[in-house]
């Protein structure tokens, strides 16, 4: 368990938002996300912002259904995560974050 | 008609027009190229709104969606379907067993298949969302080959991978609503709930047209049920039909109008023996009647049915037999032995029977395959035998399937022979046959009483509006075929037709 830790922390996390244009919606997603990631993931991840009005045919490739989706592409495996990201504490579960950041906290 | 569904009508993608399409007028309908389903919503389903097929699992509603894109690809009109259960390639080699090759279809672009799944263990749902990324795939899918259909099945799903019911219900509303807007027409299939129509109350949102399918089983024998549940703006049928299942996909019976509105000709068809053409006033049956042959075990109602069919072929005729107590190899023989040789129609396809065991499958699934062998033949005369072999049934049910078989056939301006078996021979007394009443014509045979001259007898015991014999005329099966005797036994020269 601990060696796998450690080589996660060396990776890098690949997250890809789903959004349709420039809804307020959307724009809060993404605000929520790059907060997460500023506290939690500092250094080691990168968000795509894909929107699929103007890439619709990439919706099939990840399966999307709802909008904001976050899919967390690296590591694996992949999850998915929707709606506008405003609850931290879920969006941690949904990218398996949680223990990492108890850790962190009490450290 | 096809004509009218290749229109392209591009309706504004604006809420005043979806309103508007929903202002009284004329229903435009798109055919659904199932066998008789169009023509007991009188065209098909209402044109660029959404119509709701539910049923309970394996009762054909993805069959029902396949078959109507299917149709459209080959009509010209391109469709879209959204599978929320299968993957493209499951669609694809499940429609192989009904011999459509659907990659061809999807290759000329007349078909595209989205496959939209939702798994709720890989996601976590946090905060608002909405459905924009399925309206997203659906749009692009829909321009991407200008379809003018779509199916989605079974969208019910999505409850299954989402927790927030209540976002689910207004997207979906916004999604039927945004489809009727666009113009394009939907199939979107539902599974049966306990109570309602379907598991999630979708007939509160998709509200023009409801078909409701429905698979029973009663002694072991499954029959599959259409209804119209409502078809708003459209007068249509509304009794439940019994449809089939089989490698030609999904067929309807239509035979609805149970009314008596058959032309009447005055024209005639030889019965096949001369003499028995004689006691029909010389000229034999009615074209488009139905005539029975009832009589004992032995009595030759098989043989006089062969007789007819024989006639029919040597005039050039087609005719269909159901054959329900041989095989069609045993019954050639047989009849070669009153000098009949039906193989020679058979080989020429003048004749065609059609064997199978009365058991083997519910009398609406052999009303069925008779109406569809019948739609396939185009025969001028069609022979059942024998009607009795259907006890499936109740004393109801079968008079039912007779009235709408004879309706059917009748219809066509097809001559009907029914042979039916009455128990015990000679007994006149117990022969209320529920069916004669139906029958324009009613033979009765029998065998000779004990110590009268052998023989059989025949008689006419009714002939609608034709002057007819009213002799019991002894006959016999010769080598020749029937021949009939004079009273005093003498064999008459009465030669078979040849």
């Amino acid at each position: 368990m601990k060696r796998k830790r450690t080589t996660r922390r060396a990776e890098e996390w690949i997250l890809r938002l789903y959004v349709a244009g420039q809804s307020a919606r959307s724009a809060a997603a993404l605000r929520n996300l790059e907060a997460i990631c500023e506290r939690h993931l500092a250094g080691r991840y990168r968000i795509e912002v894909i929107d699929l009005l103007t890439h619709p045919l990439l919706a099939r490739g990840d399966q999307i259904v709802a909008l904001p989706t976050l899919v967390r592409r690296l590591p694996p495996p992949v999850k998915k995560i929707i709606g506008d990201l405003s609850n931290e504490d879920r969006v941690l579960v949904g990218l398996d974050l949680r223990r990492t950041a108890r850790r962190k906290a009490s450290a | 008609m096809a004509a009218r569904s290749d229109r392209r009508r591009r309706r504004p993608r604006t809420k005043t027009a979806a309103r508007s399409g929903q202002a009284p007028r004329d229903i435009a309908k798109v055919p659904t190229g199932i066998q008789g389903l169009d023509e007991i919503t009188g065209g098909g389903l209402p044109m660029g709104r959404p119509t709701l097929v539910c049923g309970g699992p394996g009762c054909g509603k993805t069959l029902f969606g396949l078959q109507f894109l299917i149709d459209g690809a080959q009509r010209g009109e391109a469709g879209v379907f959204v599978s929320f259960e299968e993957t493209d390639d499951d669609v694809v080699k499940n429609v192989r067993s009904l011999g459509q090759d659907l990659d061809d279809l999807i290759a000329r672009k007349r078909l595209a298949i989205e496959y939209v799944r939702v798994e709720r263990a890989e996601i976590e749902e946090t905060g608002e969302y909405d459905l924009e990324g399925l309206f997203i795939r659906i749009d692009h899918a829909l321009r991407a080959i200008r379809a003018r259909r779509i199916v989605l099945d079974t969208i019910e799903s999505l409850f299954a991978g989402l927790t927030n019911v209540g976002v689910l219900r207004a997207e979906l509303r916004r999604l039927f609503a945004w489809l009727k807007a666009r113009g394009v027409t939907a199939v979107i299939t539902g599974e049966r709930g306990t109570h309602t129509l379907t598991r999630q109350g979708l007939e509160e949102y998709v509200s023009d047209c409801v078909i409701a399918l429905d698979h029973r089983v009663s002694d072991q024998i499954s029959t599959r049920r259409m209804r119209i549940v409502k078809y708003r703006g459209s007068n249509h049928g509304t009794n439940e039909y019994p449809f089939l299942i089989d490698q030609r996909g999904i067929s309807v019976l239509p035979i609805t109008s149970l009314q008596l509105v058959h032309t009447a000709g005055k024209a005639r068809v030889s019965t096949g023996l001369p003499w028995l053409d004689d006691m029909f006033g010389g000229k034999g049956y009615f074209r488009a009647s139905s005539v029975l042959l009832s009589g004992g075990a032995g009595t030759a109602k098989t043989s006089l049915a062969a007789h007819f069919l024989d006639a029919a072929c040597l005039r050039g005729e087609r005719a269909l037999c159901f054959q329900f107590e041989e095989s069609p190899a045993q019954y050639v023989r047989n009849m070669r032995s009153i000098g009949l040789n039906l193989e020679r129609w058979i080989k020429k396809d003048l004749l065609r029977i059609h064997a199978a065991r009365p058991t083997l499958y519910g009398l609406e699934f052999h009303l069925a395959t008779m109406h569809r062998d019948v739609d396939e033949m185009d025969p001028s005369i069609v022979v059942v035998d024998p009607l009795s072999a259907f006890t499936g049934g109740s004393f109801g049910e079968i008079n039912n399937m007779v009235m709408r078989l004879i309706d059917f056939l009748k219809g066509r301006d097809i001559t009907a022979l029914f042979t039916h078996l009455i128990p015990g021979s000679s007994a006149t007394r117990d022969m209320e046959v529920g069916v004669s009443s139906l029958m324009d014509t009613w033979v009765l045979l029998r065998n000779a009483p004990p110590g009268e001259y052998g023989g059989r007898r025949l008689s006419i015991l009714k002939s609608r509006g034709m002057a007819h014999s009213a002799d019991v005329r002894p006959f016999e099966l010769t080598d020749n075929g029937a021949v009939a005797q004079d009273a005093d036994g003498g064999i008459r020269a009465w030669r078979r037709l040849s």
